[in-house]
């Protein structure tokens, strides 16, 4: 089976610092295929192209609720919508890595393919007129002047607290397919049949469990715990018998 | 969604266009199977100039909806999978053939070479009109446009405008025509009022297929988002809201629904009883009104499922 690079977000980890939107902004404003537009960055009513979003959602009824961030980008669909519906053949699904593409020298920016995308994955650029979305940082992952552990997309590199995996999905014995397999990792709008390669793992509750044979000593053979004399406040203590 | 008015007029202006053009064939072919007298050239090839206009309007008006109209060359290539590179294809192959006929018709008059060259613009048409409503409707989660009904109403409103334009063309050029077209004018229009009915009946009804619960992947039945990750818009705001009110989207109904069924069709009566082609061309230029109004409502009912990331700024 061919690869199929992806993202894995632990929302149990993730504490939606936006760490990974400012530096998916910084990396790929920067790179070869021109900057990703801001209008009124200062001012009032700020707009831009960004591929990266952290949202945040809260599940539940006060007292009783949690607060999910929850990151959005492409999620790079094993069956993307968004690519046969392209006009021009600008947006591509690359058969080597599964990565999801805009070539932005073919685009014409007709905005049929944010309209094909269940997710809102897709941001046109307002100035350069063309479609932009992740490209999982394409022109960092395959970088050879950086060194391998750098070769990673910028969200994964900036995520203080790791809720950033990045993989190949298809491979079962990845540390994301073993993630996923092992933490209940989930897709997103399963309904509509697109299979996102990036995946979701869930909240979990972190719980202790105590038995009770954990309270208890178990090398007390004669179960006389807490009956045993204290010691006289005159006899030696440890600090009287050792020297350390 | 947030309607595109490039799109509504492209959409309006080439379904009249196609709608005129099938009514001229129409004519000739009633004409030539003895139903009534040829039309004179002129009504044919003045009319494939007239349906040429409003295509070419429509087609003027579709590069207002690209960022990049110069690259509009490179959107015939993927005409194997996308419906969008098929119309792109279909609607200059169309308008070809609409030259074609009315220049037959200007320099040798009703014919055999006239009635194919009308045959293959006949079979374009539809094909157009397939390829344009088979844009929306392809697109599987945008429930409200996902259903056959999305091609047969874009059919039919095409051609119930166009015949009715050709209607008054007709009261203007061949008056000998005019009874005929305001009979297919009207039962192409009452077909249409079905079909919308059918569609807006059927919208109604719909239940959304995704939730806030499955677009983030929580099994809770109460969640609410507290950020979008911004305060300020961006394209995924801006795009697929209409950002009007509910007041606003009845009224845009209810006016569509005057406008471009039983206006048009008391003028239609009125103007086919006095072969008065002013009375029938203001039925077409209200009814066109009623159009816009129609697509307008088509594009600010559907409901992204995108907009469930965007629900609350902050």
């Amino acid at each position: 089976m061919s690869k199929q690079l992806a993202l894995v977000i632990d929302l149990n980890v993730c504490v939606g610092c936006h760490a990974c939107v400012t530096s998916c902004k910084e990396w790929n404003t920067s790179g070869e295929a021109g900057f990703l537009s801001d209008d009124n960055p200062y001012a009032r009513d700020p707009t831009g192209t960004f591929f990266n979003r952290v949202q945040t959602f809260e599940v539940g009824e006060f007292p009783n609720t949690q607060t999910v961030h929850f990151p959005k980008s492409c999620l790079h669909c094993e069956d993307p919508p968004c690519v046969p519906v392209c006009p021009t053949g600008a947006s591509y699904k690359r058969a080597e890595d599964g990565i999801v593409l805009v070539d932005y020298d073919k685009c014409i920016g007709c905005k049929y393919c944010a309209w094909a995308c269940p997710y809102g994955a897709r941001e046109i650029d307002e100035h350069q007129k063309v479609m932009k979305k992740c490209t999982l940082c394409v022109d960092r992952i395959y970088d050879e002047l950086l060194p391998p552990a750098d070769r990673q997309p910028a969200c994964v590199m900036a995520c203080p607290t790791s809720a950033r995996l990045f993989g190949d999905v298809h491979d079962p014995e990845s540390a994301v397919s073993k993630v996923i397999r092992d933490s209940g990792g989930y897709a997103l709008m399963p309904e509509w049949g697109t299979h996102p390669a990036n995946h979701y793992l869930p909240r979990r509750k972190t719980e202790i469990t105590l038995h009770r044979d954990e309270l208890e000593r178990v090398d007390n053979p004669l179960k006389i715990d807490g009956k045993l004399p204290k010691p006289d406040v005159r006899s030696p203590s440890l600090d009287d018998s050792t020297t350390w | 969604m947030r309607p595109a008015f490039s799109v509504i007029f492209l959409t309006t202006l080439i379904g009249a266009g196609q709608g005129l053009f099938i009514a001229l064939y129409v004519a000739e072919l009633g004409a030539a199977l003895g139903a009534w007298s040829m039309p004179p050239r002129l009504y044919f090839a003045l009319g494939c100039v007239l349906s040429l206009s409003l295509l070419g309007a429509g087609l003027a008006a579709s590069f207002f909806h690209l960022g990049r109209p110069e690259r509009a060359w490179r959107s015939a290539a993927m005409w194997r999978n996308s419906w969008l590179s098929r119309e792109v294809i279909a609607l200059p192959a169309f308008m070809a053939a609409v030259a074609a006929f009315g220049l037959t018709h200007y320099v040798r008059g009703a014919g055999d070479l006239s009635l194919a060259l009308g045959a293959a613009g006949l079979l374009l048409a539809l094909l157009l009109f397939i390829c344009t409503g088979m844009i929306y409707a392809c697109i599987q989660f945008l429930q409200e446009w996902h259903t056959p009904l999305t091609v047969i109403n874009y059919t039919l409103f095409g051609c119930a405008s166009g015949f009715l334009l050709g209607t008054a063309w007709a009261a203007a050029q061949a008056p000998v025509l005019v009874a005929a077209s305001a009979l297919w004018t009207a039962a192409f229009t009452l077909a249409a009022l079905v079909t919308r009915l059918a569609s807006l009946a059927r919208n109604a009804r719909l239940k959304p297929k995704s939730t806030l619960q499955t677009a983030i992947g929580v099994k809770h039945p109460r969640i609410a988002q507290k950020s979008e990750g911004f305060m300020g818009g961006s394209f995924n705001t801006r795009e697929f809201f209409h950002a009007r009110s509910f007041a606003w989207l009845r009224a845009v109904k209810w006016g569509f629904l005057l406008l471009v069924f039983p206006l048009p069709l008391v003028l239609l009566a009125a103007g086919a009883a006095l072969v008065s082609w002013p009375v029938l061309a203001t039925a077409f230029a209200l009814q066109y009104l009623g159009l816009l109004a129609e697509r307008w409502f088509f594009f600010a009912q559907a409901k992204h499922p995108q907009n469930l990331y965007y629900q609350a700024i902050s």
